[in-house]
C-alpha cells in the first residue's frame, strides 16, 4: 500500500457518523474512497455544496457539479446548495467538525503552512485560512516528509503561514501526533515503523505519554 | 417592465478603467458569453473580481491572456499557470483574498455596508496594510466592502424583470456579485415570461438585476472539462 493510501485510511478513522467535515485538496480528498458505508456524514465544498460524494466517472458528471478543485462529483441524499456567502458562513461560525487539511510545514505548536513557497509557487489562499482557522478540529494529512526527504514537522514554521495554533492532529504515513499544549505528542505508529525512524524525520521533539503506543 | 439586452448592447456598458465583476466558481456560474462579447469588443484596463481565473484559453483568462485586465482581485489562480505567469512577469497585478473574504467583502458592498471585521488571515501576511481593530477585547482586522460598476451573472433560468434562479453548484459567488455592481448584467440558460419562476425559488430578486441576456444556444465551454473527470 502506498503512503497516501495508508494515511488516507487511517484518517478516516476520524470520522464519526453525523459530523460535517471538508476536505481539502490532495490526500484529504482521497478520504472519501475509504469511507466506511455505514457512516452517515455530510461533506462539505467550498463552492456551495453540504452533502458531497466521491468523484464521478464521465457518464455521471453534471456540469454544475464540482468540488473546490474542480472535479466533477457525485452527491449524496440529503445534500444542499447554496452561495459562496453561505459556504464560509459555515466555516468560520464553527459548523465544521473536522477540516482534513495537507501541509507544506507544522510546528510544534500547531501552526500551519501551505499555501505558499515565496518565489516558487503562489496561486493564492483558496479557502484555506477559513477552514484552517474555523473548523472545531484541524487533522493535517500529509506524508511525513517532503519530496526531497526534508521534514515538514517543524519547531518552527519558515513558510508563510496559513494560521498559527490551529492544528489538532497529524497524520502522516509513520505516525499519529497530536498537538498538546504546544507539544508534539505521538499517539500512533504504523506497523513496522520504529520510534528512531519519526525522531529521524521529524525536526522538533516528540512526547511519549506510554510506553506501549499503539499501532495502525 | 422588460429587461431582456443582447449581449452586445448590455456588454457595450463596459468601457476602459471599468471595474468588473465576474460570477462563477470554475466553468459553473461563469458566464462565458457575456465574457466573449467583452473579449470582441476590445476593452482595455480592466479591474477584474473574480473567484478564480478559469483555466488557461477558457472564459476570463481569455482577458487576461489577451492583456485586457491590469488587476485581479481573486482568491486562487493555482489551476491557471497563464495567469500566474502573467502575475509573476508583472504583467498583471493580482490581490489575493482569503475566499470566503471576498465573498463577504462582495456581499458587504451588496448590503450598503462599508466593511466588516474578522479574525481571518490575521496572524499572516494576508494581514498587511490592514486596518486593525479591538472589539471585546479580542483584535480585528477592518476588511473593506467590494464593489463594481458592472457585474456579469450566469444563472440558469431569468425572466422578464430579472428575476434569477442558479443551477446547483452554479450558484458560489453569483447571487452576491449580483448585488454589488452598479449595473447588473445577467445571461440566462433558459428566459421565462412574468410568473414564470414560482416566487419561493426566485434565488435574485429582479430589483438587483438591470439586464437579462438569454441564451440562444450553450457553446463548448459551459461542458463538461475533460481533463476534470477523475472518476
Amino acid at each position: 500500500m502506498d503512503s497516501k493510501t495508508k494515511i488516507a485510511i487511517r484518517a478516516e478513522k476520524e470520522i464519526q457518523s453525523g459530523q460535517v467535515i471538508n476536505l481539502g485538496i490532495g490526500i484529504p480528498t482521497l478520504i472519501l474512497r475509504h469511507m466506511d458505508p455505514a457512516k452517515t456524514v455530510l461533506v462539505h465544498s467550498e463552492n456551495g455544496i453540504l452533502g458531497m460524494g466521491p468523484h464521478c466517472d464521465r457518464a455521471h458528471a453534471d456540469r454544475n457539479l464540482i468540488d473546490a478543485g474542480g472535479g466533477y462529483v457525485h452527491t449524496v441524499k440529503g445534500a444542499s446548495f447554496f452561495d459562496s456567502v453561505l459556504s464560509f458562513a459555515l466555516i468560520r461560525s464553527g459548523r465544521l467538525d473536522i477540516a482534513f487539511l495537507g501541509a507544506l510545514q507544522i510546528s510544534q505548536c500547531g501552526d500551519l503552512a501551505n499555501w505558499k513557497i515565496p518565489g516558487k509557487h503562489t496561486p493564492g489562499i483558496g479557502g484555506g485560512m477559513e477552514l484552517a482557522q474555523k473548523a472545531r478540529r484541524v487533522v493535517v494529512t500529509t506524508t511525513h516528509t517532503s519530496r526531497n526527504g526534508a521534514p515538514k514537522i517543524l519547531q518552527a514554521c519558515t513558510l508563510p503561514l496559513t494560521a498559527k495554533n490551529c492544528v489538532t492532529r497529524i497524520i502522516t504515513e509513520l505516525a499519529v501526533i497530536d498537538v498538546m499544549d504546544r507539544r508534539l505528542v505521538i499517539k500512533e505508529l504504523a506497523t513496522g515503523v520504529g520510534l528512531e525512524e519519526v525522531r529521524r524525520k521529524t525536526d522538533a521533539p516528540l512526547v511519549i505519554e506510554n510506553e506501549a503506543i499503539p499501532r495502525f | 417592465m422588460n429587461k431582456t439586452a443582447s449581449a452586445a448592447a448590455a456588454v457595450s456598458l463596459i468601457t476602459e478603467g471599468t471595474t468588473v465583476m465576474v460570477g462563477g466558481f470554475g466553468v459553473p456560474g461563469t458566464p462565458f458569453a457575456l465574457i466573449d462579447r467583452l473579449l470582441a469588443q476590445g476593452t482595455q484596463h480592466l479591474v477584474l473580481i473574480k473567484n478564480e481565473a478559469n483555466i488557461a484559453g477558457m472564459g476570463v483568462s481569455k482577458l487576461i491572456e489577451a492583456g485586457r485586465v491590469d488587476h485581479l482581485i481573486t482568491s486562487h489562480l493555482g489551476l491557471n499557470p497563464a495567469a500566474l505567469d502573467l502575475m509573476n512577469s508583472g504583467r498583471i497585478t493580482v490581490e489575493f483574498n482569503p475566499q470566503g473574504i471576498l465573498a463577504e467583502r462582495i456581499r458587504a458592498g451588496g448590503a450598503g455596508l462599508a466593511g466588516f471585521l474578522t479574525d481571518i488571515g490575521i496572524d499572516t501576511e494576508l494581514n498587511q496594510g490592514k486596518r486593525r481593530f479591538r472589539l471585546n477585547g479580542a483584535d480585528y482586522l477592518v476588511e473593506t466592502a467590494l464593489r463594481a460598476d458592472v457585474a456579469l451573472i450566469h444563472a440558469s433560468c431569468g425572466d422578464i424583470f430579472g428575476n434569477l434562479v442558479y443551477a446547483k453548484g452554479a450558484r458560489n459567488f453569483n447571487p452576491a456579485m449580483a448585488t454589488a455592481a452598479d449595473v447588473v448584467i445577467a445571461e440566462v440558460e433558459r428566459f421565462v415570461d412574468a410568473g414564470g419562476i414560482p416566487p419561493d425559488q426566485v434565488h435574485t430578486p429582479g430589483a438587483f438585476v438591470d439586464h437579462v441576456v438569454p441564451l440562444a444556444e450553450l457553446t463548448d465551454e459551459y461542458g463538461i472539462l475533460e481533463a476534470y473527470v477523475f472518476g
